[in-house]
C-alpha cells in the first residue's frame, strides 16, 4: 500500500489485514500504562487540515505519537496555506522538508488524489482524511472495526446508512468498504439528499426509514450539516427529524443486536435522539477509540510494513 | 500583391483525381486542366500530392485571451494555432479583461488580428455590460465599429434574465446580428463541477445537470421564434439539447410570433464529440470544461445530431489556461481546454472514421455553416474558380501524437496529450497566401 485515498483501493484481503492489525494494536496497548510503541521512530507524519476538525485530527496525531512518529500539524490558518500558496506547492514543500506521510483533509473532492499525484516522485505517502464530498476511508475502516467487534464478521450483515448521502464522504467510503467486506448496504434518505447517479451504485435505496429498521444489523446515522438545512434540501429540521431521526421508538424497531453508529459530530435531537446516542446500543465512543487504532494500522502499513526493504533499496 | 500560388495535385473534398489549383490575387484563378503552364510561371508551388482540399475552417468560438491573459495566449499565438489547425477565420470570445463590451476593445482585437495577419480575427461582442447579465452592452456601436461585430455572447456566463435575453435577441435583429448563448441555468448549477450522473456521484463532485442546459435552450428557442431573431447555441453538450433543437426546428410555421424570421443554429465542440466524464476519475483538471464532459450516450447523440444537421457546426471553445490554473485541485481549476490544432483530427475520428460524415460533410460543419451563421461572405465558399482562396489541405492518412508543449498556444492544456490522432492539417491558405505548411507557421 502506497497511499490510502479511497476505500475502493482496498480489496477484501487488504481491508481485513488493516482491520486485523488495528485489532492487534488495540489488544497490545490495552491496559498498558505507557501507550507507546517504537514502530515509527524517526518517521515524520504531517497532518494538513484545510477544514476544521477535532476528532479526525486528534485521532491521527495520537495514532502517530503512540507509535513514536514525529507528528506535525499544519492548519490552513497559521501557515503559508493562508497566504494563498497552492496545494501543490505546500505539498512539495512538506515533502522536501522530510515528511514521510501527509495526512490531508481538504474541502475539494479529489484533493488527496491530486496530492498523491504530485508527490509520486517523492515517495511520500498520502492518507486521505476526508476530501470534499468524496471519501473518508479511515472513517469507514473505524466503522468496520467497530462493527466487527460488535457483530463479528461483516459478511451477510445488513447496514443502513441514513441521511445526507449526497454530500457525505463517510457514506461513499462506507458503501465501498462494507460491500467489499461482504455486507449489504441500504441507503435511506429523502430523494434530494441522494446523488443523481445513485441508481448505478447497485445499492438498495429507500426513502423511508421505518420499514428498513427491523432487517438491519447496524444503522449509521449521518450528520445533517447546517448549510444543508438552509439549502432547501428538505423543508425543515423538524420534518427531517420526524422522518429520518433515530428516536427511541425507532430504536425499538431495530433487532436486539443491532448497533447504532454515528461518525460525529452529532446533532442531538436532530438526526439522533440523546437517549439513543447514550444508549448501550450506540457505539459512538467505541468508534472514536477504534479510530486511533485503525489510523495506527494505516500508518503502520504505509510507513513500517515492508519499509525496511524499501529503505535498503534507497540506500543502495 | 502576393505572388501566385500553384497547389499541385490536391483533391477538392477528397473527390476525384488530384488536380492543380492556381491561386492569384486571393482567389482561385484556375482549376484542373485550365491551369496552363504559362499562368503558373513564377508561382510558388505547394506540393499537395493527393491531399484533401477543403474550404478554410471557421471557428465560431475561440478564446484568444488578449487583452488580459497574455501569459496564456495572445492574438498572435492564437492566430498561429488557428493557421496550423486549418482555420482561416476565428471568433474571439468577449470574456477578456477588459471585457469586449465596447467599441474600443473590439476594435483593438480586430486590429491586432489584422496586424498578425494569419487568420481573420472577428471579435465577439459581449451581450451585457461586463458580462454581468444586467444591462445590454452597446451592441449597435460595436456593430458599427471597424470590427463590424455581428456575433454577441456573454460566453462562460449565461444571459439568464429572460427579459434581457429577449431584448438582446430583438435588438440584434436591427444589426443583422446573432446572439450566441452559453446555456447554463445558474440556479441549477450552483457549485457545479461535473456532469450530474454516476461518475460525479462516485467522485463527490457537485453535479451540472443536463436540464440546466436544456431548459435554457428551450426557453431561448421559444424567445427567438417569438421575436423573429437569430439565436446560436454555444457548445451543445447533451442528448436532450439536440432533442430540443430538433423540436424547435420542426415546429409548424406560424405557431409562434415571428417564426418565419427566426433562425436557430447550434455548435458542438470536438471534446464533447469524443471525451466523456469517465475521464474525470483521476481528478486531473485538464478534463474540466464548461459545459462539462458528459456521458458516452450524449457524445453518441451529439455525433448523430451533427451528421443530421440538427447541430450545424463544430466550434472549438479553444480555452488556454496557465499551469497554475489547471495543475491544482479540481474545484479550484479553471474550465476549458485547447482545441484549435486538434479539432480536425477529432472530427475525423468521431465523424469520418465512423462513417457519419464524408469530406463534403466536414467542409459543411467546419467551414460552410459557421461562415453562414456568422455572415462571412468570403469564408466557407465552394472550391471553385473565382471564389476566395481560403483553403485547407489535409492529409487524411497521417497519424500524429499530440504534445501540448509543441502546440503553438502559450498554454498547453490539451486533454489529448499523448493521444495518437488521425488526419493532419498540412497547409492553410488564407486569402491566397499560405499561413501554415507542414507544421510551420508562415508569416
Amino acid at each position: 500500500m502506497r497511499h490510502l485515498l479511497s476505500t475502493l483501493d482496498l480489496d477484501a484481503d487488504a481491508a481485513t489485514e488493516l482491520l486485523d492489525t488495528a485489532a492487534k494494536l488495540k489488544a497490545t496497548l490495552l491496559g498498558r500504562e505507557v501507550r507507546k510503541l517504537p514502530t515509527l521512530r524517526g518517521r515524520t507524519v504531517v497532518t494538513m487540515f484545510y477544514e476544521s476538525s477535532t476528532r479526525t485530527r486528534v485521532s491521527f496525531e495520537v495514532a502517530g505519537k503512540w507509535m513514536s512518529a514525529d507528528v506535525i500539524n499544519v492548519s490552513a490558518g497559521g501557515s503559508s496555506v493562508g497566504k494563498g500558496e497552492s496545494l501543490r506547492d505546500t505539498a512539495l514543500t512538506l515533502a522536501a522538508a522530510g515528511a514521510d506521510c501527509v495526512v490531508v483533509r481538504h474541502p475539494a473532492s479529489g484533493a488527496a488524489q491530486r496530492l498523491a499525484h504530485w508527490l509520486s516522485d517523492n515517495g511520500t505517502a498520502v492518507v486521505n482524511a476526508g476530501d470534499g464530498m468524496h471519501e473518508h476511508p479511515t472513517q469507514a475502516l473505524l466503522d468496520a472495526a467497530t462493527l466487527r467487534e460488535r457483530l463479528g464478521e461483516l459478511a451477510g450483515r445488513r447496514v443502513g446508512i441514513v441521511g445526507d448521502v449526497l454530500h457525505s464522504r463517510v457514506a461513499r467510503s462506507n458503501v465501498h468498504l462494507l460491500r467489499t467486506l461482504g455486507a449489504e448496504v441500504v441507503l435511506v434518505a429523502p430523494p434530494t439528499l441522494l446523488p443523481a447517479g445513485v441508481d448505478d451504485w447497485n445499492v438498495p435505496v429507500s426513502y423511508e426509514l421505518d420499514p428498513e429498521l427491523p432487517a438491519l444489523d447496524a444503522v449509521m446515522m449521518l450528520r445533517v450539516q447546517a448549510e444543508r438545512m438552509h439549502g432547501g434540501f428538505f423543508p425543515s429540521a423538524r420534518e427531517y427529524s420526524i422522518a429520518y431521526g433515530l428516536n427511541e421508538a425507532r430504536l425499538r424497531m431495530l433487532p436486539e443486536h443491532a448497533v447504532v453508529l454515528h461518525p460525529g459530530p452529532m446533532l442531538r435531537g436532530m438526526e439522533i435522539a440523546s437517549a439513543v446516542a447514550d444508549s448501550p446500543r450506540a457505539a459512538i465512543t467505541q468508534q472514536v477509540s477504534n479510530g486511533v487504532h485503525v489510523r495506527m494500522a494505516v500508518l503502520y502499513h504505509l510507513l513500517a510494513a515492508g519499509a525496511e526493504e524499501t529503505r535498503t533499496k534507497e540506500t543502495v | 500583391m502576393t505572388s501566385p500560388l500553384l497547389i499541385k495535385g490536391a483533391r477538392p473534398y477528397g473527390e476525384g483525381a488530384p488536380i492543380d489549383l492556381l491561386v492569384r490575387d486571393g482567389v482561385v484563378a484556375a482549376m484542373g486542366a485550365d491551369v496552363s503552364a504559362a499562368d503558373a510561371t513564377g508561382a510558388e508551388v505547394l506540393a499537395a500530392d493527393g491531399l484533401v482540399a477543403l474550404p478554410g475552417f471557421v471557428d465560431l468560438h475561440t478564446h484568444l485571451r488578449e487583452p488580459g491573459r497574455e501569459d496564456t495566449e495572445t492574438i498572435a499565438t492564437g492566430s498561429a494555432a488557428a493557421a496550423l489547425g486549418g482555420y482561416t477565420a476565428v471568433f474571439a470570445m468577449a470574456n477578456t479583461d477588459p471585457v469586449a463590451d465596447n467599441a474600443v476593445v473590439v476594435e483593438h482585437v480586430w486590429r491586432r488580428g489584422r496586424e498578425v495577419g494569419l487568420v481573420d480575427v472577428h471579435p465577439v461582442g459581449a451581450v451585457t455590460v461586463g458580462l454581468r447579465g444586467e444591462k445590454l452592452a452597446e451592441l449597435g456601436t460595436m456593430a458599427r465599429s471597424a470590427a463590424g461585430v455581428r456575433m454577441f455572447s456573454d460566453d462562460g456566463l449565461c444571459v439568464f434574465d429572460p427579459l434581457i435575453m429577449r431584448r438582446a435577441l430583438e435588438y440584434t435583429r436591427a444589426l443583422g446580428g446573432v446572439v450566441a448563448q452559453h446555456a447554463e441555468e445558474p440556479r441549477l448549477t450552483v457549485g457545479a463541477q461535473a456532469h450530474e450522473g454516476e461518475v460525479a456521484a462516485r467522485l463527490g463532485l457537485t453535479g451540472w445537470p443536463a436540464v440546466a442546459e436544456e431548459s435554457i435552450v428551450a426557453r431561448d428557442c421559444l424567445l427567438a421564434q417569438h421575436v423573429g431573431a437569430r439565436l446560436h447555441v454555444c457548445h451543445v453538450s447533451t442528448a436532450g439539447t439536440a432533442d430540443v433543437l430538433r423540436w424547435a426546428r420542426n415546429r409548424p410555421a406560424g405557431v409562434a410570433g415571428r417564426m418565419a424570421e427566426a433562425v436557430v443554429s447550434a455548435e458542438v465542440t470536438p471534446h464533447h464529440l469524443l471525451l466523456t466524464d469517465e475521464r474525470l476519475t483521476d481528478y486531473d483538471p485538464v478534463n474540466k470544461v464548461n459545459p462539462p464532459l458528459r456521458t458516452g450516450g450524449d457524445a453518441e447523440a451529439l455525433r448523430r445530431a451533427l451528421a443530421e444537421g440538427v447541430i450545424d457546426c463544430v466550434a472549438t471553445d479553444h480555452a488556454p489556461h496557465a499551469v497554475q490554473d489547471k495543475d491544482c485541485e479540481w474545484a479550484a481549476a479553471r474550465p476549458g481546454m485547447l482545441g484549435l490544432q486538434t479539432a480536425l483530427s477529432i472530427v475525423v475520428r468521431t465523424m469520418v472514421e465512423t462513417g457519419l460524415l464524408d469530406w463534403r460533410g466536414v467542409a459543411r460543419v467546419m467551414s460552410e455553416r459557421p461562415a453562414e451563421i456568422a455572415g462571412l461572405p468570403d469564408q466557407g465558399r465552394p472550391i471553385a474558380v473565382g471564389e476566395p482562396a481560403n483553403l485547407v489541405l489535409v492529409d487524411p492518412d497521417a497519424r500524429w501524437t499530440v504534445r501540448g508543449a509543441e502546440l503553438a498556444s502559450i498554454a498547453a492544456n490539451t486533454p489529448y496529450e499523448g493521444m495518437e490522432l488521425p488526419a493532419r492539417v498540412v497547409g492553410t491558405v488564407f486569402h491566397g497566401r499560405p499561413t501554415s505548411w507542414d507544421g510551420k507557421v508562415r508569416h
